[in-house]
């Protein structure tokens, strides 16, 4: 929208600056980082693409324990082409966010300090190889179709770094798909251990990666339905957000439940059906406040994968200290290729 | 694994390297399949060193860097694997040879499966191996069978990329902080003993390099000096003169760490027997 940026803008108002920032949005022009934008805005679209990046590389973790076991050179190599991939997006996202005036090096020590978090899916275990396929499956399942409309979303270097995220994911789901066929069409004992996998999994991505319900659709009671609704409405006034969690959410029920019958799988939730009155499937609404307590932060799970994240930054903050120097030293470099130089 | 002084000491495997076809009408080579078994694991077991660093690198662009230099590893590892199982008349596949044999059937040199220790041990391990597997498989690429001299000639270009990445590293920490310039020079005097390995013939591969078959990698080891201390050298650090050289893995004679590095690589697999992945 920059060429809609009006001369005399240091004489407009706030009131005035934000109807005229509305109106871009709302016309579907995208805001870049010289733009004005309310503070508001770039609040959330901050908070969210930190907690994007965030995920992505403390999602490096519940796979990246298994490259080392993979059963097949072949699997070895997609499951290394894949965790690669999450380092890439993390870096995408946190070079989105700096756009915004933050440093990588402050957004991590908000995540390893606990200011900031990743996606609360990521604090479950993955306990066995079943589990790389299940979460590259239905959990980057779920991201596809949760982002694939931030390609649009309304900042424009999010959404730019959105449309090559959104084209790798939607690999990874189909190479978790493949896994797990290969599972399912493997012995006994390798289809147990894929439907074991996805009875763990299902809830998480469900629940975990569309976010709180923001309609009382989705099984919220009408007081949590609304306060929901309340922050989805303000992203979707921005052009942050495109649908409501909860649209997203049926989306993927509705995308899942033919591709398990393939595969032979169940997914655990009973209340599964099609409903051909709504021409959707049915399912269990999320127990939100259950889910909540049993997955508070102070979970096991939850503290190891920011241990983890912090152990290796403190592991590497000599190796940094040394690279930040040497650039320094050197001419012709002024350390900005330095990554999180700030150790 | 054994210690030794001398550099002339070999090992006394088979020199089975006689030509023959076997019924199927493939073409067999006992003595180049134990060599490319030997290539091939020095790639797959520093490809699944490589592996234990995802997720725990000093930035995300190392993550990034070192599961792209593992991806490649175990890429050529899988060529290399599946040449040697088809020419040693067993017919074992890619992953028989990775995930059937004992850790005590392995053949990679000892310098690939060294514990990572720090990350300045990792990029002194990395410089090594690099600065050999180049000039090793830009040697091959001159062979005279096609597809193995493609092979040469596509893993060289790839391993040029991670010496760069091993040179770039090796200077930046030798010449960063007090702190990582000891430990670079730690890292250097604790794989040199290791290096003399990658350049050992034995009768399997001096037969080989005498029919033309492959080259062989003893004669390169001056080349490899001269670049290794090139590198050291521009990044302030000492050369290591190591007084003795380790040597076992080509004859599956390991470190004591390298059966649970094996364990664990086969873990999955084995678990499920007849399992297809």
């Amino acid at each position: 929208m920059s060429a809609a940026a009006p001369a005399g803008t240091e004489t407009a108002g706030e009131d005035e600056m934000t109807a005229r920032f509305e109106a871009l949005v709302g016309a579907g022009e995208a805001v870049e980082p010289r733009d004005w934008m309310p503070d508001g805005y770039r609040r959330m679209v901050l908070r969210q693409l930190a907690q994007h990046a965030h995920s992505e590389i403390i999602g490096m973790q519940p796979e990246g324990a298994w490259l080392t076991r993979a059963p097949s050179l072949h699997r070895k190599s997609v499951l290394l082409a894949k965790v690669q991939d999450e380092a890439g997006h993390g870096l995408y996202l946190y070079s989105a966010a700096e756009t915004l005036g933050v440093d990588r090096a402050d957004l991590l020590d908000a995540l390893h300090e606990g200011r900031q978090r990743a996606s609360a899916t990521f604090n479950h275990p993955a306990l066995t190889w079943a589990d790389t396929g299940t979460i590259a499956w239905l959990t980057d399942g779920a991201a596809v179709i949760n982002q694939a409309p931030l390609c649009r979303t309304s900042y424009g270097p999010y959404a730019r770094a959105m449309r090559r995220v959104c084209q790798e994911e939607a690999f990874h789901v189909r190479q978790g798909y493949d896994l797990m066929r290969a599972l399912c069409e493997g012995t006994p004992a390798q289809k147990e251990m894929a439907q074991d996998a996805v009875n763990r999994w299902w809830l998480p991505a469900v629940a975990l990666m569309f976010g709180p319900p923001d309609t009382e659709a989705g099984g919220a009671d009408a007081r949590t339905a609304a306060v929901g609704a309340a922050v989805s409405r303000r992203a979707m006034a921005w052009g942050i957000k495109r649908h409501t969690n909860d649209e997203l959410r049926q989306r993927f029920v509705d995308s899942c439940v033919p591709q398990a019958e393939r595969l032979g799988l169940s997914l655990p939730d009973p209340a599964i059906r099609w409903n051909e009155e709504r021409g959707h499937h049915d399912f269990t609404p999320v127990d939100w406040d259950g889910y909540r307590r049993a997955l508070g932060e102070d979970t096991h799970w939850a503290r190891q994968r920011v241990a983890h994240r912090r152990a290796a930054h403190e592991d590497g903050a000599w190796v940094r200290e040394a690279a930040a120097a040497h650039a320094a030293r050197t001419p012709n470099t002024d350390g900005d290729d330095i990554p999180e130089a700030r150790a | 694994m054994n210690t030794t002084t001398d550099p002339a000491a070999n090992t006394t495997t088979d020199p089975a390297v006689s030509t023959t076809t076997d019924p199927g009408g493939l073409r067999l080579d006992p003595g180049l399949a134990v060599h490319l078994l030997r290539l091939g694991d020095d790639a797959l077991v520093l490809g699944q060193r490589l592996c234990q660093w995802i997720t725990r690198a000093p930035s995300i662009e190392e993550d990034l860097a070192l599961s792209n230099i593992a991806l490649d590893l175990i890429g050529q590892a899988r060529v290399l694997l599946t040449r040697a199982g088809g020419l040693d008349g067993t017919g074992r596949d890619e992953d028989a040879l990775a995930y059937a044999r004992t850790d005590r059937e392995f053949t990679n040199a000892l310098l690939t499966e060294l514990p990572n220790g720090d990350f300045a041990a990792t990029v002194a391990r990395q410089l090594a191996y690099t600065h050999y597997a180049v000039a090793y498989y830009e040697a091959l690429g001159g062979c005279p069978d096609p597809e193995l001299a493609a092979f040469g000639q596509r893993a060289a270009k790839e391993v040029a990329f991670h010496r760069l990445h091993a040179d770039t590293w090796t200077e930046r920490l030798g010449l960063g902080t007090p702190e990582s310039t000891r430990r670079m020079q730690r890292g250097l005097d604790l794989v040199w003993p290791y290096t003399a390995e990658l350049f050992d013939e034995d009768d399997v591969v001096r037969a080989l390099a005498a029919a033309g078959t492959i080259p062989s990698p003893a004669p390169l080891r001056p080349l490899w000096e001269r670049s290794t201390t090139e590198v050291i050298t521009r990044a302030g650090l000492t050369v290591p003169t190591p007084a003795w050289q380790a040597r076992g893995g080509r004859t599956g004679l390991h470190t004591e760490e390298f059966a649970s590095l094996v364990a664990e690589l086969q873990s999955v697999n084995r678990q499920f027997p007849g399992g297809t992945w």
